[in-house]
């Protein structure tokens, strides 16, 4: 069993396999990944770089597309609002 | 950096061309915007046996990586001419580094994405694409035990309903929205495709519980307590019927990603790049093969990649043009059997959202006259993802076709797109963002 990496969620700290997708992370966190211009909570939809709706805040970048970036051990993610 | 063939998509039909134009001697480099090479239906690295696929993907791999062809993935085109520059973006933890590439040809193979057609709901976390949710598992998601209704069109989704109750998901049901009647000559010329047949089979034995039910479709998309998803509304045209669900997966077969095509300025023939026996467009130096050229699965991409990888080295393509003709026509009875019905174009509500980047609703497209004046006055199709989400949508709602195709292709920092030069002598240069 490989080491779980260790990332920090909205200050919630998680433990997710190598190889995670941040949006799948998030969506394992059940943390939205954007707040939309109306200021609903949004998580991914296409899963492939495509739609932007799993853009996330990631170690203080904004509009990270989550779904094509790996989680790395130490790494925080906030949700993009 | 310089290539003889530069191929854009490291799918089937990238991987195809490149292995093709490589093991003819000629330098080539793939750009991916993935983090591994595979593209969508070859997604995931995980070798099952029983998959033939993930079988036909690891030979393919293994001969791409013999052939010499190089892959960098992460990287997302944003610019390019015909006369031989394309430009990337790729992210990185520590900041944004921008490349340019050089080449002789070009093969477009940047694939397809899901088309998702909007109903009341469909924004709530817990919808997600067919595709989507499956890819999002390949990503490490974990939906087992979580009871979810597999809907849309096409033949994704059967074998995105059996991958996620591998996953451990209950699939309460399958909702084709095409009829039976509408599936039964498609189901049967498959006798053509044994390849096809063996994965249909492997899909009814998976999913031996679960009905697959032809004609029914998904209306809406309804909140338990909190903002997620708790059931959808259901019908086949006559009743309409409850099915409580954790997640929905859904979505309307694929429409080709043509942008950087559209851009470059290639002929087209209705929705797809127009190409001829060689892959070759209507620019001599850019070739195109897979789902951009029409939609036809795997097999087509396949050989029309390595038609369009032999044609860029000079060689001979003549023996692989009857199988082509023969999955372009398979192409053909797939579009047919999964038409989209009419009914389909009145799900949205007044103030369902239509385009997600901006929230625009339903309501406030009606009354223009197309995509410029939709555009100034609501900003849909105006968000990160510049269209390509809600305009399939409208061209099903409104009949709207896309007007233009602008640089940059794809969200990029300003001083990415400001300083487009920064790589003069072929080298990358890195650009730190100010978060």
């Amino acid at each position: 069993m490989p080491k779980l990496l260790s990332i920090l969620i909205n200050n919630v700290t998680c433990q997710v396999a190598p190889g995670t997708t941040v949006a799948a992370a998030m969506l394992l966190a059940q943390q939205p990944s954007r707040i939309s211009v109306d200021g609903d909570p949004r998580v991914a939809l296409c899963g492939m770089g495509i739609c932007f709706e799993c853009r996330a805040v990631v170690n203080g970048t904004s509009h990270r597309r989550t779904c094509q970036m790996l989680c790395e051990d130490n790494m925080t993610v906030e949700t993009n609002s | 950096m310089r290539a003889e063939v530069l191929v854009i998509g490291a799918g089937p039909a990238g991987i195809a061309a490149a292995t093709a134009a490589a093991e003819n001697g000629c330098k080539v480099i793939v750009l991916d915007d993935n983090v591994t090479a595979g593209g969508q239906i070859w997604r995931g690295a995980t070798v099952d046996s029983a998959n033939t696929q993930d079988v036909a993907k690891q030979r393919a791999m293994e001969r791409l990586q013999r052939s010499g062809a190089q892959v960098l993935n992460g990287r997302s085109v944003f610019s390019a001419d015909a006369s031989g520059t394309v430009q990337t973006l790729q992210e990185t933890a520590s900041g944004n580094v921008v490349e340019q590439f050089h080449f002789e040809k070009l093969v477009l193979a940047t694939g397809a994405r899901e088309r998702f057609l909007p109903f009341p709901g469909w924004t709530l976390p817990g919808v997600f694409g067919a595709g989507g949710l499956q890819a999002l598992v390949k990503g490490g998601y974990s939906v087992a035990g979580k009871k979810i209704v597999v809907a849309g069109t096409g033949p994704l989704l059967l074998a995105v309903a059996t991958h996620l109750a591998e996953d451990g998901a209950v699939i309460s049901s399958v909702l084709e929205q095409a009829t039976l009647a509408q599936l039964a000559p498609f189901a049967a010329s498959l006798w053509t495709h044994p390849a096809k047949l063996v994965q249909g089979a492997r899909f009814r034995v998976k999913l031996w519980k679960t009905p697959y039910r032809a004609g029914c479709w998904v209306i809406e998309a309804i909140a338990g307590s909190g903002q997620t998803l708790a059931s959808v509304r259901v019908t086949d045209g006559t009743r309409t019927w409850t099915e409580p669900c954790d997640l929905l997966a859904c979505g309307y077969h694929l429409v080709p990603n043509t942008e950087i095509a559209a851009f470059l300025g290639c002929a087209f023939r209705e929705s797809f790049v127009q190409v001829d026996s060689a892959q070759r467009t209507s620019l001599p130096n850019v070739f195109c093969a897979g789902e951009p050229a029409g939609i036809a699965g795997l097999e087509a991409a396949l050989v029309q990649g390595e038609i369009a990888g032999l044609a860029c080295a000079g060689r001979s393509h003549a023996s692989l043009q009857r199988r082509s003709a023969a999955e372009r026509a398979f192409g053909d009875r797939m579009e047919k059997a999964f038409a989209l019905r009419a009914e389909l174009r009145s799900l949205p509500r007044p103030d369902t959202i239509v385009c997600r980047c901006e929230d625009v609703p339903f309501a406030r497209l009606q009354g223009h006259q197309g995509w410029t004046d939709a555009k100034l006055q609501t900003r849909c199709g105006m968000g990160p993802c510049q269209g390509r989400i809600c305009g399939p949508a409208i061209e099903q709602l409104l009949g709207w076709r896309p007007v233009s195709i602008r640089q940059p292709l794809f969200p990029v920092p300003l001083q990415a797109f400001c300083f487009p030069d920064a790589s003069e002598n072929n080298t990358t240069e890195l650009i730190k963002e100010k978060a």
